[in-house]
C-alpha cells in the first residue's frame, strides 16, 4: 500500500562542484569557490556558486546598492538619525515622491529630490540587470525567453514609476519606497480611481496571476508525480517523449479532456506569467490618464450595479449622464 | 479522435477507489469512474441552481448574475430557497463536485501508477474555498459571512470585507499570501523561460542540456535549483499562496476584529523600545 512519493531528496550525493559549461569565452568571469548546502539539497541542487561577474552586473549591484542606501539614509533622517527609532518604525518609514505642486520639475532635495535621484539609480540598476540577463543568455547560446519575461516585469515597473507619472504630468504619482507606505499607495490608488476591481485589465492581471499559481501547482505536482519515470528530465521528454510525459499528459487528458505537451506546458506557463505584469501595466497606465473612475466606467458599460448616490460617487464627475447618479459640482 | 497514438496501452482496468469495475471506463478523452458520475451530478445540480437563481434575480448578464448567501439574521440555520437557501445548496453542490474531482484525480493517478501530488495540491484549493464559505461563516455564526456567487458581486464582497478591517494589506497572513503569489509567478516565468530557451536556442545552435540551464542560472544569480528542484519549489510556493490566503481570511473576524493596521502595534509597543528609542 505504501508507495514512494517524491517530496524531498532523502539521500544527497556529493560530487565535485559543477563549474559551468565552457567554450567561446563564456566561462570567463566566473568567480567564487562553490560550496554545498545540505538544506538546499533537500529541495534541489545543493551547490551554491560560482557566479558570473560582468561589467553590467557590477554596475547593477553598485547602483542598486546606492538606491538602497539612499532610501535607508532618507528614512534614518526622518527619525533624526536615531537608529533604535529607525528599527522600531522601519516598516512605517518612507522615502516619498515630490508633492504634486512640483509637477515634472526637479524639487528641493528634502522635498522629493532624493526620491528622484534614488529612482534614477534604481532605474539604472534594473536596466543593467536586464542587460546582464540578456547577454548571459546570448553568450551561452540560449534562447531569449528569460530576458523577455524579465522585460515584461520591467514594463510594469516603468509604467508605475516613469510612464504614468509623465502622462499625468507629475512625479507625485510615483510609488513611495517603504514597506507600509507602498501598500498605502496601492489602496489609495484604488480608492481614488473608483475601485480598481472594476478595471478590466486589473481583472485580467489577477486572472493571469492566479492562473500562474494554478498552473505551477498543476505542472509542479504533475512532474513530481511522474518523476519516478524520469519526468524531471524535461528536455529529453520534449525531444523524445517517454512514458513519464505520456502518463503526465494522459492524467490531464483523462481528468479534463485536454493536455499540453512537454514543450507546450512551458509555453502556457511562460505566457501566463508574462501576461500578469503586461496586462497589469496596461491597467495602471489607463488609470487617471484615460479613465478617472472605474466604478462609473463599469456602470456606463453595464457591468456594475448602480448604487444610490449617497456614497458621493457623483463627486468624481462623469462625462455621461447616468440616471440615478448625482453628478458633482465639477461638471 | 478520442485516443492519442500512444494512449491505448495505458487504458487498463483497475485503480478505482469505489465501484470496482462498474464505472471503470472512458467517455471520449474523459475518464469516468464513480467520482466522474458524482462530479457530473453535483456540477449539473449546482449549475441548474445558479440558473434558477438568475431567473429569480431576473438578470441574465453573466457579469451581474448574483447568488447571495442568506441574511446574517438566519445565523447558521437553513434559509428559504429565495433568501439564501439556493446559495447554501450551491455551496453543498460545489463541495460535492470539488471533492469528487479530487478523488477522481486520485483514481486516475492510481491507474497511471504516478504519485498523488496533483490531488494533494488541489485539496489546498478546496481548503481555501471551504475556509471562505464554510469554516469562517461557522466561526462567525452566520452563513451570511460567505461570499456571494457572481463575477462582480464577489469582487464587491472582497472590497467590502477588506475595508471592514480598514486596510487588508496590513494583514500579515495576507502579506505572506500575496508574496507567495508574486514569487510563484516570478519562478514560473523563469522556469518556463529557461526550458524554452534551452530547447529553442540561439539561431544556428543545437538544443542545449540541463547543464546549460544550471550554468545560466549559476552565472546569473549564483544558484540553480535544478530540474527536479524547480518543480518542488514551484509546487511549494503555489501551495503556500493558497494556504496563507486561507489563513488570512480565517483570522479576519474569528481572531482579529479591529483594523489590520492596528495589529502591528505589538511591534511598536515591545518593551525594548522604551530605553533604546526614547531614552
Amino acid at each position: 500500500m505504501a508507495e514512494y512519493q517524491n517530496i524531498f531528496t532523502q539521500v544527497q550525493v556529493r560530487g565535485p562542484a559543477e563549474m559551468g559549461t565552457m567554450g567561446s569565452g563564456a566561462e570567463l568571469g566566473r568567480v567564487g569557490e562553490p560550496f554545498f548546502s545540505r538544506f538546499l539539497g533537500w529541495i534541489g541542487n545543493a551547490q551554491v556558486g560560482p557566479i558570473y561577474v560582468g561589467s553590467w552586473g557590477f554596475i547593477s549591484l553598485i547602483t542598486g546598492t546606492i538606491w538602497f542606501v539612499m532610501v535607508g539614509i532618507n528614512m534614518l533622517a526622518t527619525v533624526d538619525y536615531n537608529f533604535a527609532l529607525f528599527l522600531q518604525q522601519l516598516f512605517w518609514l518612507s522615502l516619498e515622491p515630490p508633492g504634486p505642486q512640483y509637477g515634472l520639475s526637479f524639487p528641493p532635495l528634502n522635498d522629493g529630490g532624493w526620491f528622484l535621484i534614488a529612482s534614477f539609480f534604481l532605474l539604472v540598476a534594473v536596466l543593467t540587470w536586464w542587460l546582464r540577463c540578456y547577454r548571459r543568455a546570448r553568450d551561452l547560446n540560449m534562447g531569449m525567453h528569460v530576458p523577455w519575461a524579465f522585460a515584461a516585469a520591467i514594463w510594469l515597473f516603468l509604467v508605475l514609476g516613469l510612464f504614468r507619472p509623465i502622462l499625468m504630468g507629475s512625479w507625485s504619482e510615483a510609488v513611495p519606497y517603504g514597506i507600509f507606505p507602498h501598500l498605502d499607495w496601492t489602496t489609495a490608488f484604488s480608492l481614488r480611481y473608483g475601485n480598481l476591481f472594476y478595471n478590466p485589465f486589473h481583472a485580467l492581471s489577477i486572472t493571469f496571476l492566479y492562473g500562474s499559481v494554478l498552473l505551477f501547482a498543476m505542472h509542479g505536482a504533475t512532474v513530481l508525480a511522474i518523476s519516478r519515470f524520469g519526468g524531471d528530465r524535461e528536455i529529453e521528454q520534449i525531444l523524445d517523449r517517454g512514458t513519464a510525459y505520456e502518463r503526465g499528459g494522459l492524467f490531464w487528458r483523462w481528468t479534463m479532456g485536454f493536455n499540453a505537451s512537454a514543450e507546450g506546458i512551458h509555453r502556457w506557463i511562460w505566457w501566463f506569467a508574462i501576461l500578469t505584469p503586461i496586462t497589469g501595466g496596461i491597467g495602471i497606465l489607463l488609470t487617471g490618464t484615460v479613465v478617472d473612475n472605474w466604478y462609473l466606467w463599469a456602470v456606463e458599460h453595464r457591468f456594475a450595479p448602480e448604487y444610490p448616490p449617497m456614497f458621493g460617487a457623483g463627486e468624481y464627475g462623469t462625462s455621461i449622464e447616468l440616471p440615478g447618479v448625482a453628478t458633482g459640482t465639477g461638471d | 479522435m478520442a485516443m492519442l497514438s500512444f494512449e491505448k496501452k495505458y487504458r487498463v482496468r483497475g485503480g478505482t477507489l469505489i465501484g470496482g469495475d462498474l464505472f471503470d471506463f472512458w467517455v471520449g478523452p474523459f475518464y469516468v469512474g464513480f467520482f466522474g458520475v458524482s462530479t457530473l451530478f453535483f456540477a449539473l445540480l449546482g449549475t441548474v441552481l445558479i440558473f434558477w437563481g438568475a431567473a429569480i434575480q431576473g438578470e441574465w448578464n453573466p457579469w451581474l448574475i448574483n447568488i447571495a448567501p442568506p441574511d446574517i439574521s438566519y445565523g447558521l440555520s437553513i434559509a428559504p430557497l429565495r433568501e439564501g437557501g439556493l446559495w447554501q445548496l450551491i455551496t453543498v453542490a460545489a463541495h460535492g463536485a470539488f471533492i469528487s474531482w479530487a478523488l477522481r484525480q486520485v483514481e486516475i493517478s492510481r491507474k497511471l501508477g504516478i504519485g498523488y501530488h496533483v490531488p494533494v495540491a488541489f485539496s489546498f484549493a478546496i481548503l481555501a474555498y471551504s475556509t471562505l464559505v464554510v469554516f469562517r461563516p461557522m466561526l462567525l455564526g452566520a452563513w451570511g459571512h460567505g461570499f456571494p456567487y457572481g463575477i462582480f458581486s464577489h469582487l464587491d464582497w472582497v472590497s467590502n470585507v477588506g475595508y471592514q478591517y480598514l486596510h487588508f494589506h496590513y494583514n500579515p497572513a495576507h502579506m505572506l499570501a500575496v508574496t507567495f503569489f508574486f514569487t510563484t509567478t516570478l519562478a514560473l516565468s523563469l522556469h518556463g523561460g529557461l526550458v524554452l530557451s534551452a530547447v529553442n536556442p540561439r539561431r544556428g545552435n543545437e538544443v542545449l542540456t540541463p547543464e546549460h540551464e544550471d550554468t545560466y542560472f549559476r552565472d546569473f544569480i549564483g544558484y540553480s535549483v535544478g530540474t527536479l528542484g524547480i518543480h518542488r519549489l514551484g509546487l511549494l510556493l503555489a501551495l503556500n499562496a493558497g494556504f496563507w490566503s486561507a489563513v488570512c481570511i480565517i483570522i479576519s473576524g474569528p481572531v482579529w476584529t479591529r483594523g489590520w493596521p492596528e495589529w502591528w502595534n505589538w511591534w511598536l509597543e515591545l518593551p525594548i523600545w522604551g530605553t533604546l528609542a526614547h531614552g
